[in-house]
């Protein structure tokens, strides 16, 4: 048997979320004051995942770099590997928003769009 | 030059406003913007979880900003970029007598002393102004850290532009002292970025940020998080080289002993906002001390007749929403007031903030002025578990509003009905607070 303690992110009230893990399965959760803290926990645990946000260079362009975002949540461990497979891109201006700077990211299925315009100079 | 309406600020409040004016029937009005575009700290603000209230969907920053700067563009409304104001005053009596004929129209005006590379230093005389300068980080030199001044201490918003927008690295070795939003978004995306976030040390019992924020910047990336701890000492001549942590006691003060010293190469300060206002200042602006921003009635108007604020200027905000929302407003009341729709004040009723609640915005509300609701923003004092938010008219309670959790970080709203407030005999006060169950 394994514990683990999470802090809800549902609400300002921050529940410190106990869970009791054996392998896969979840054995008990604790300490939540409603649903939304064990889906939440459950959800961290089995298929964590989040939106990336983070920059690629531009080349001639008024900035040096437009902010980027995933479209989607991808899996929080491949966060790491995204943000490295940005740093291999430079883009040429201009950059407009919703242009997808990469497709599938990573194998996520995700695709990475560019957040901001930035106009050529 | 000759404006009905001058916006100062083109962030999001003063996007905001300026489209409320210009919708509600203002044409002749411009936005003053001191940087090279449009939409303000939101530019730098390239994380995700902007305008969930607006838009139903989770926007970064530039995103967010783009949708009111397309508005505004759409809607023909000039602006003035790389422009800076640098006076705000009353129009002087001499200078109204020396007018035209129209010496009524220029009554109330506003003079606006501005200054850019294309035209230099002209003024302009408004009719009606929108304060909407936004907000300043606190500083190291308001925070009284001992130590030499080497480079690497960087306030959080400052590296973030830095980051986020000039593509550049402040350091390598990062420590965070407060734990505000943009401290912990800076430490996310610092590590990002490939900096070694050592920690972030917070003064409070408490983190002034979300809970989402701490999860996902802090804990993701194992970044460790020191409550009751502040730095007391940042070592290095030319360049940072360390600075040393301790904890402190229940008055904020470092308990001897408990220092520690950490190697790094950047100091970054996440210590509070504090909303913008020498041009306020200036004008002579009644202001409340809770806030750093003017007081305001119903109609976000200052004290002085045709000025009104909203978004951070104001008070300081959590969600750019509530910044764009309050702003809308503030637009709105600006062209009542140009159109002679405002109606003359027939009686403020003072809202009281008391019991752990900090601050309203507004201060008082005319019944006869407000619309058919009015939405109260406050902040609490402290942190607060089942407790509620009491509303009372000359002291009898009600409304009371029950919460499972209040945080200084988190503004809270309270909607007041016109009906309510008019149906209430004799209503001389009104009054908020905070009842522990």
């Amino acid at each position: 048997m394994e514990k683990k303690e999470f802090v809800c992110i549902g609400c300002p009230l921050g529940c410190n979320v106990a869970v009791e893990t054996e392998g896969k399965d979840i054995k008990s959760i604790t300490g939540n004051t409603c649903p939304r803290g064990a889906d939440y926990v459950t959800k961290e645990l089995t298929d964590p995942r989040r939106i990336v946000t983070s920059l690629v260079r531009v080349k001639g362009g008024e900035l040096p770099v437009v902010s980027v975002k995933t479209v989607a949540d991808i899996p929080r461990d491949k966060i790491g590997e995204c943000v490295k497979a940005l740093k291999e891109i430079v883009l040429q201006a201009p950059v407009c928003i919703g242009d997808v700077v990469v497709e599938n990211v990573c194998g996520t299925g995700v695709n990475v769009i560019a957040t901001k315009n930035v106009e050529k100079v | 030059m000759k404006k009905d309406l001058v916006i100062i600020g083109g962030g999001p409040a003063g996007l905001a406003a300026a489209a409320a004016a210009k919708e509600n029937g203002v044409d002749d009005l411009v936005i003053i913007e001191r940087d090279a575009r449009l939409g303000g700290i939101l530019n730098q603000c390239i994380h995700n979880g902007f305008g969930l209230h607006t838009f139903q969907e989770e926007l970064t920053g530039p995103e967010y900003a783009e949708r009111y700067i397309k508005k505004v563009l759409e809607l023909e409304i000039p602006c003035k970029l790389n422009t800076m104001v640098i006076d705000l005053t009353q129009m002087s009596e001499s200078k109204k007598n020396a007018g035209s004929s129209k010496a009524n129209d220029a009554a109330g005006s506003k003079l606006i002393t501005v200054m850019n590379r294309q035209e230099g230093l002209y003024t302009i005389e408004a009719k009606a102004v929108i304060l909407a300068m936004g907000c300043r980080e606190r500083s190291r030199g308001a925070l009284n850290i001992p130590g030499y001044r080497p480079a690497g201490i960087y306030s959080a918003g400052t590296a973030q532009r830095y980051v986020n927008m000039e593509g550049r690295m402040p350091g390598r070795e990062i420590v965070i002292l407060g734990s505000g939003d943009i401290g912990l978004i800076m430490a996310r995306r610092m590590t990002l970025e490939g900096a070694n976030v050592k920690l972030v040390a917070e003064l409070m019992p408490y983190s002034g940020g979300l809970k989402r924020n701490i999860v996902q910047c802090l804990d993701d990336f194992g970044i460790p998080l020191k409550l009751n701890h502040t730095v007391v000492d940042i070592k290095g001549k030319e360049r940072v080289e360390a600075v040393v942590v301790a904890q402190v006691d229940e008055n904020s003060r470092p308990i001897s002993g408990t220092e520690e010293e950490i190697t790094c190469d950047t100091l970054l300060l996440s210590c509070g906002l504090i909303p913008e206002n020498e041009l306020s200042g200036n004008l002579g602006v009644d202001m409340n001390p809770a806030t750093n921003g003017p007081r305001v009635n119903e109609s976000l108007e200052t004290d002085k007749e045709g000025v009104f604020a909203c978004g951070n200027v104001l008070h300081v905000h959590d969600l750019v929403d509530y910044v764009s929302e309050e702003a809308a407003q503030a637009g709105k009341c600006a062209a009542a007031y140009l159109q002679g729709r405002l109606a003359g004040a027939k009686g403020e009723i003072p809202i009281r903030a008391v019991n752990g609640v900090r601050y309203t915005v507004p201060v008082c509300i005319d019944p006869h002025r407000m619309g058919e609701t009015q939405v109260v923003r406050f902040r609490v004092g402290s942190v607060y578990k089942d407790a509620a938010i009491e509303v009372s008219f000359n002291g009898k309670v009600v409304s009371s509003r029950k919460k499972r959790a209040l945080a200084p970080g988190e503004m809270e709203q309270i909607i007041l009905k016109k009906s309510e407030l008019e149906q209430f005999q004799g209503l001389r006060e009104i009054t908020f607070s905070v009842r522990q169950s």
